[in-house]
């Protein structure tokens, strides 16, 4: 098998934010309070969050710069930045359920009912479960055009993953302001590119 | 003497007893002298400090000061945990005066100095439980609110206490920031009913941990009220006004539907985007203990009373 260094190097970029959190936790651990400040947890949480919905996003603007550049090939890249969201977006889970909720199953399905928040956040992470699943290229072989339609759910996730951040914010809205409006831009691009390939379409019959 | 003690909440409660009775010694100073060379009283008060405060026979160990001072709501100075503890070392916080007014005797413009000066310190350990679920136990020095709000003669029609916090943009950069990325206004103000206010566990604090109160805490004045949410205790106190009409209070204005006026911390009545039943005490340990919540925040024998007959679920 042929190795492809550029994926490697994207693959060991990927890496980068949970390594440099595994570094700070090894620092909160010895003491140091810098690290992680005073609420370790809450701030694992935070930082894998911030991480699933950067990722994301920049799966969806992967397409977006290929037609920018007309280097279609670029798409080559996508799947491994998706499918490192959705690991992530599941890390966050796994730290929110496992500090925040203190493991208990009670606590999380308490949440699940009552924050719209925590609705928007799980069922982000619920989309792009099935996505990462099917990521393989036997899949997309097997479920030919319904995995482009299966696929397209990503925009779904992506808004709730927004809408989570703006429900949890307690005063400040930056964060969801940026990552909103980077993901309308992002489906502004696309609208943009259909509408452009119809018109030549249109032009050349 | 010049600690009174707590009637009914023993300070022994949280802190150990061979601790609390050795921090007695150093207590016994005076507001006027505290006051006359704060840098000399706070490293003699630092002095006094007695190392490896908790103890294992107790569950709720006093909180280590590297996290009291380090972790702080004070969005004066950003909205991050970390911000206080990064920009409040640049507030001028002397001179300092407390303007009280409204239904009062005696308002004024009152120099910090001439408000505590007739006072005695009084060291209280109290929780303190964060609206966002985390808390922490904190040994405070400062007066009772009652002793003080009495000298400025409160009127019959004296029915709340407004406190507002100091507004200085150009020292405070969270205040610089406000309007379209954020949505608390600024100065920030808070507030009690009289009777809330009048009760012996509010303080108006002016230290912590045997020393003065550092910037991001709140210098050189800020409210304690143990049994509400850690935002009813307003920091960087430049006015008091006491009034008939229950204040505009800051959180309230911004949410009205998630944080009441009275904020008493009660794990029955959740807060609407996450559970108030319990709460991570944050201690050092990495990942904080997570506890149960308790009404008014384990202070109900001596509150409770103050509301009773209220729908605490409607007056949140």
């Amino acid at each position: 098998m042929r190795i492809v260094w550029s994926k490697v190097l994207l693959f060991a970029a990927c890496l980068i934010p949970v390594a440099m959190l595994a570094w700070d936790v090894w620092r909160a651990l010895a003491g140091d309070l810098e690290a992680l400040g005073a609420d370790p947890g809450e701030a694992i949480v935070h930082r894998l969050g911030e991480w699933g919905i950067r990722l994301l996003l920049a799966t969806l603007s992967v397409s977006s710069i290929a037609r920018l550049v007309k280097r279609p090939g670029l798409i080559r890249y996508r799947r491994m930045v998706g499918l490192f969201a959705f690991a992530y977006v599941a890390m966050h889970f796994a730290a929110y359920f496992g500090i925040l909720a203190g493991a208990e199953l009670a606590a999380l399905l308490a949440d699940l009912g009552k924050r719209p928040y925590i609705i928007a956040g799980g069922g982000a992470l619920l989309i792009l479960l099935p996505l990462a699943l099917t990521s393989t290229r036997a899949a997309q072989r097997r479920l030919k055009k319904n995995w482009r339609r299966l696929h397209r759910l990503v925009y779904l996730a992506a808004a709730l993953a927004v809408l989570h951040i703006a429900w949890l914010a307690k005063v400040s809205y930056v964060d969801a302001y940026i990552y909103g409006a980077f993901t309308l831009l992002l489906l502004g691009e696309r609208v943009y590119h259909w509408m452009r390939s119809k018109q030549r379409a249109r032009q050349a019959t | 003497m010049l600690i009174k003690r707590q009637a009914r909440i023993q300070p022994s409660e949280i802190t150990p007893e061979s601790v609390y009775r050795s921090r007695r010694h150093f207590i016994g100073v005076t507001a006027a002298s505290l006051l006359a060379t704060p840098a000399l009283a706070s490293s003699f008060l630092a002095d006094k400090i007695p190392s490896g405060l908790g103890n294992p026979k107790f569950t709720e160990a006093i909180t280590p000061f590297d996290l009291a001072n380090s972790h702080n709501n004070y969005y004066e100075f950003g909205t991050d945990k970390s911000d206080p503890a990064k920009h409040a070392p640049g507030l001028t916080i002397d001179p300092w005066s407390v303007e009280i007014v409204g239904e009062v005797g005696k308002p004024g413009m009152y120099a910090l100095e001439d408000i505590l000066r007739p006072h005695s310190f009084e060291e209280r350990v109290y929780r303190l439980r964060c609206v966002e679920a985390w808390s922490m136990v904190i040994p405070w020095i400062g007066i009772p609110l009652q002793a003080v709000l009495q000298r400025f003669e409160p009127t019959g029609d004296a029915k709340y206490v407004e406190f507002t916090t100091l507004y200085r943009p150009s020292e405070m950069p969270g205040q610089r920031s406000s309007g379209f990325f954020s949505s608390i206004d600024f100065p920030y103000v808070e507030g009690l009913r009289i009777d809330e206010a009048m009760h012996p566990l509010a303080i108006l604090a002016v230290g912590m941990y045997g020393q003065v109160l550092p910037k991001q805490n709140g210098a050189p004045l800020r409210l304690v009220v143990p049994w509400k949410y850690g935002f009813k205790s307003i920091k960087g106190i430049v006015k008091i006004r006491l009034t008939a009409r229950e204040p505009k209070t800051t959180w309230n204005l911004s949410a009205p539907q998630e944080y009441g006026f009275y904020a008493n911390v009660n794990p029955e009545v959740d807060h609407p985007r996450w559970s108030q039943a319990s709460e991570r005490r944050l201690d050092g340990s990495f990942f904080g203990n997570r506890i149960d919540t308790r009404m008014f925040n384990g202070y109900a024998d001596e509150v409770a009373s103050l509301y009773s007959g209220m729908n605490l679920r409607r007056y949140y």
